[in-house]
């Protein structure tokens, strides 16, 4: 536990953050991806963070976060009549995934904002090392 | 007057690797802004400071009166770790408030540059004794 290991936690952030961001890419890059099965159609995904702890030390250093598992959303699918589409199924019906664009931008948001707040992080850690570094000059 | 080589530096040392271990701490507060059921922990920085200035006679501190006590380790100190207590508690059960941790760590940082330069000055100092120009 030191300035160094700022580094760790916050490096760690940053993966975990940036997959969050890859998860509300892939959202909203397919929101409009039609299917002919409900079961086919593509779901929402949300990356679960847990905190990982050192377990090697007496009492629990929290360090930084990782990303659990990405859960797929279990909301129903959007059922739409179009019989004239291509991907129509045999009683004229397409399936959309119900992808809530307004939440996925917000979820964006949240993301890009704690990943800057990570990279100030290591930038002042940074500093402080390079002053300790020149210590006595 | 008496210098000693030892305590240079005097608190500000120890205080240095305090500062470091709060940081740390801060960061992982930072780090977990988003996980659910994390609780942010901050250390009692001042308790702790005092206690090293006044060690010596400091009443609470355990003494080694036989050579089968394991003493208290002098110059490391250790950090007593408490919750923070949320002002506004979010649904997810996590109490990290990322403006006040961005506010202490930035405050954390301005005290680590303090102590650096205050060991800067002593180091200037002695060496302005020792060439004695």
């Amino acid at each position: 536990m030191s300035l160094l290991g700022n580094f760790d936690i916050a490096g760690s952030a940053l993966s975990a953050q940036s997959i969050r961001l890859n998860t509300v890419a892939s959202n909203l890059a397919n929101a409009e991806t039609v299917s002919s099965t409900p079961e086919g159609t593509y779901r929402a995904r949300q990356p679960l963070f847990e905190t990982i702890f050192s377990d090697a030390m007496h009492n629990r250093e929290n360090m930084g976060v990782r990303v659990r598992q990405v859960i797929e959303s279990n909301t129903t699918p959007l059922q739409q009549y179009q019989p004239e589409h291509p991907m129509a199924d045999e009683k004229g019906y397409i399936y959309l995934p119900s992808v809530n664009a307004i939440e996925e931008m917000a979820n964006m948001i949240s993301a890009s904002r704690s990943f800057q707040s990570n990279v100030e992080v290591m930038n002042t850690s940074k500093q402080l090392l390079m002053r300790t570094l020149s210590l006595g000059q | 007057m008496v210098i000693s080589l030892d305590n240079v530096f005097g608190i500000h040392g120890q205080a240095l690797s305090l500062y470091s271990q709060r940081s740390s701490i801060l960061a992982a507060n930072l780090a977990n802004a988003d996980t659910p059921n994390f609780k942010a922990r901050d250390i009692d920085f001042k308790g702790i400071l005092s206690r090293a200035a006044n060690k010596k006679d400091d009443a609470s501190q355990m003494k080694a009166t036989t050579p089968g006590h394991f003493g208290m380790s002098s110059n490391s100190l250790t950090a007593q770790r408490f919750y923070r207590q949320p002002d506004q508690p979010s649904l997810d059960g996590n109490t990290v408030e990322v403006q006040k941790e961005q506010a202490a760590f930035t405050d954390n940082a301005m005290r680590y540059m303090a102590t650096l330069r205050f060991i800067t000055g002593r180091v200037q100092g002695m060496m302005t004794a020792l060439k004695g120009e």
